[in-house]
């Protein structure tokens, strides 16, 4: 079984797409950093940057819909700011009951709730369409151009390399537990056993597929060293950087810039 | 839904303020080198596969759940099972690897929030499973009865700490107050901790009769492993005493997180620049600019809908034509 729904990335021809990985890896973060600096409510700051983040996603080709789709993902963790409506004082926008319990809503809780929550969508959206946009090796060579240490970036690839053959075999106990313990997708069908009883068995399962992923290790190994491994990661050198290359990641960071310091002298 | 949307642990982009992201990313850099530093000098040439292939595991092993009850389902972070499988450092590296494939690639918790993540789950919950884990074994004498408490217990602790750590974070970011987040997160962990548990000691029960040598049971202690015993006394310690204090008091914590809006107060007088915008209608001058705000944001995001509307219009007609190329 192939699970190529796991990997994000969407393979597509566009400018976005064929753009340096070094560049979108750097804007992205850039972007995200540029994000969180933006003080509260400098709502024209966020418009602009979402304005720029739409336009890349219409450029990538990958859709506004996708990317919206995936963005989903952070919306539960919205639920943790929705306490700064009612506990940061301010000019009282509305009052309301819950049994002895009384809320009020201030101007600057919800300035400050809006603000978080569109940020935290701007910032994930960009993450959605750096890895959407680029390919996972291609994202290695982005870190390890940026400084992040070999073996680190050695370990991300090997475990990417491994992370779709040990996603296979997880699904694959997962089915035959399905197989074993005729669980009915029916609702209401209550799942078998006790719920101390399922949990181990999700456990017997997790260490099976520990004990398959050492036993593959140790074969992983032994290929490795019959094609000369001896422990140093050796890589090939990054591609040149062209000019015009550093051109984009400067005006890039340059724009960036420039937005932050109007939206922080502005609105800070 | 393969990877459950909800991983409360995971913090998104977004709602950490730059300080607390900075300060977590440092923190998390200096542990991360002394930990490359080791296993690169103490461990073999060996451990570069087994870690890469193990983070693989832990990520897949996070799909493995459990029905609990009404839809909910308990299932696994894997930082206790990589400690006692791994040891310590080589485990800080295994975490590091999965947490940061989560946020680069399926956006599961954020890239600037990722130093404040590899601290909570990585090194939070390593140093925390690694010191009670030990703790047990050592006063179980590494009977084996001691191997399944300290794993269960430490899995728990793991994870509570680990969520605590990052309701105090959101606290100090001034995202969440202090009094509501640490018993939210400390309360909801302390239930998916249990989930935890229980699947570490299915694993642990499975591995030591399968194979018990993979436990490292009699083993000496990994150098420097007294340093960590400690640290993760010292934060679960910190952590433990901190938080009901901190949610008792939350004006303690509110002052730091005012203390990042200074900025607010020194340009002021800059604010008479901007001409005042109203959204009419509206009266509130403060409800008013949210709202323009908010308008700004849909008007962007619907011309954007349009232009992209317009462009499929452009490519469904590329592609009516069979294509010879």
């Amino acid at each position: 079984m192939h699970i190529h729904f796991l990997d994000p990335y969407r393979p597509l021809r566009s400018p976005i797409h064929s753009l340096d990985a070094r560049i979108k890896f750097v804007l992205t973060v850039a972007f995200i950093l540029t994000a969180s600096l933006t003080p509260v409510a400098a709502w024209p700051v966020y418009i602009f940057l979402l304005a720029v983040l739409l336009v890349v996603e219409i450029l990538s080709g990958l859709g506004i819909g996708y990317v919206l789709k995936r963005a989903l993902l952070a919306l539960p963790f919205v639920l943790a700011a929705l306490p700064v409506i009612f506990t940061i004082k301010g000019e009282v926008l509305f009052e309301f009951h819950i049994g002895a319990w009384l809320f009020t809503a201030s101007a600057e809780g919800l300035s400050r709730f809006v603000s978080v929550a569109l940020k935290s969508w701007l910032s994930v959206q960009a993450a959605i369409v750096l890895a959407a946009s680029t390919q996972f090796p291609e994202l290695l060579q982005a870190m390890r151009a940026v400084g992040i240490p070999r073996l680190l970036v050695g370990m991300f690839g090997l475990t990417w390399r491994y992370l779709f053959v040990l996603v296979d075999e997880a699904l694959r106990l997962m089915r035959a537990r399905m197989a074993r313990s005729g669980q009915s997708g029916e609702p209401g069908r209550k799942p078998g056993g006790s719920i101390a009883w399922r949990a181990q068995m999700a456990g017997g399962m997790a260490g099976n597929l520990f004990l398959r992923a050492f036993e593959r290790s140790d074969r992983i190994y032994v290929a490795m060293l019959s094609r000369g491994y001896d422990g140093e990661v050796r890589t090939l050198p990054l591609p040149a950087f062209s000019g015009l290359n550093w051109l984009t990641l400067m005006a890039g960071v340059f724009f960036l810039g420039i937005l932050l310091i109007f939206g922080t002298l502005l609105w800070g | 839904m393969l990877f459950s949307p909800i991983h409360p642990m995971h913090i998104p982009d977004g709602f950490l303020s730059t300080m607390i992201s900075v300060i977590f990313w440092v923190i998390s850099i200096l542990a991360l080198a002394i930990a490359l530093k080791r296993v690169g000098k103490d461990l073999g040439e060996r451990q570069m596969p087994l870690m890469g292939v193990l983070a693989a595991a832990i990520f897949a092993g996070q799909m493995l759940n459990f029905t609990v009850a009404g839809g909910t389902s308990g299932h696994l972070l894997g930082a206790t099972l990589a400690t006692i499988l791994l040891g310590p450092w080589a485990a800080v590296i295994v975490m590091t690897t999965v947490v940061s494939i989560q946020a680069l690639i399926f956006q599961d918790g954020g890239l600037l929030a990722l130093g404040t993540n590899l601290f909570n789950m990585g090194i939070i919950g390593v140093t925390v499973s690694y010191f009670i884990y030990t703790s047990i074994m050592k006063m179980a004498r590494s009977k084996s009865w001691g191997i399944f408490a300290g794993g269960g217990v430490a899995a728990w602790f793991s994870i509570v700490i680990a969520s605590l750590a990052a309701a105090l974070q959101l606290a100090l970011s001034g995202t969440s107050p202090a009094n509501i987040a640490i018993p939210a997160m400390g309360g909801i962990h302390m239930l998916i901790g249990i989930g935890e548990a229980l699947i570490t000691v299915g694993a642990l029960v499975f591995l030591y009769s399968a194979r018990r040598d993979l436990l490292h049971i009699d083993e000496a202690e990994p150098k420097g492993g007294k340093a960590i015993w400690i640290g993760g006394l010292a934060i679960a310690a910190f952590l433990a005493i901190l938080s009901p204090l901190a949610s008792a008091h939350p004006d303690g914590l509110e002052w730091v997180a005012e203390q990042n809006g200074f900025l607010e107060a020194v340009r002021a007088p800059l604010y008479n620049i901007v001409p005042d915008y109203i959204f009419p209608g509206i009266s509130n001058q403060n409800l008013a600019t949210i709202v323009a705000g908010i308008f700004g944001v849909l008007l962007v995001f619907g011309v954007a809908l349009g232009v992209a509307f317009l462009r499929r219009g452009q490519s469904n007609q590329i592609h009516e034509h069979p294509q010879q190329d």
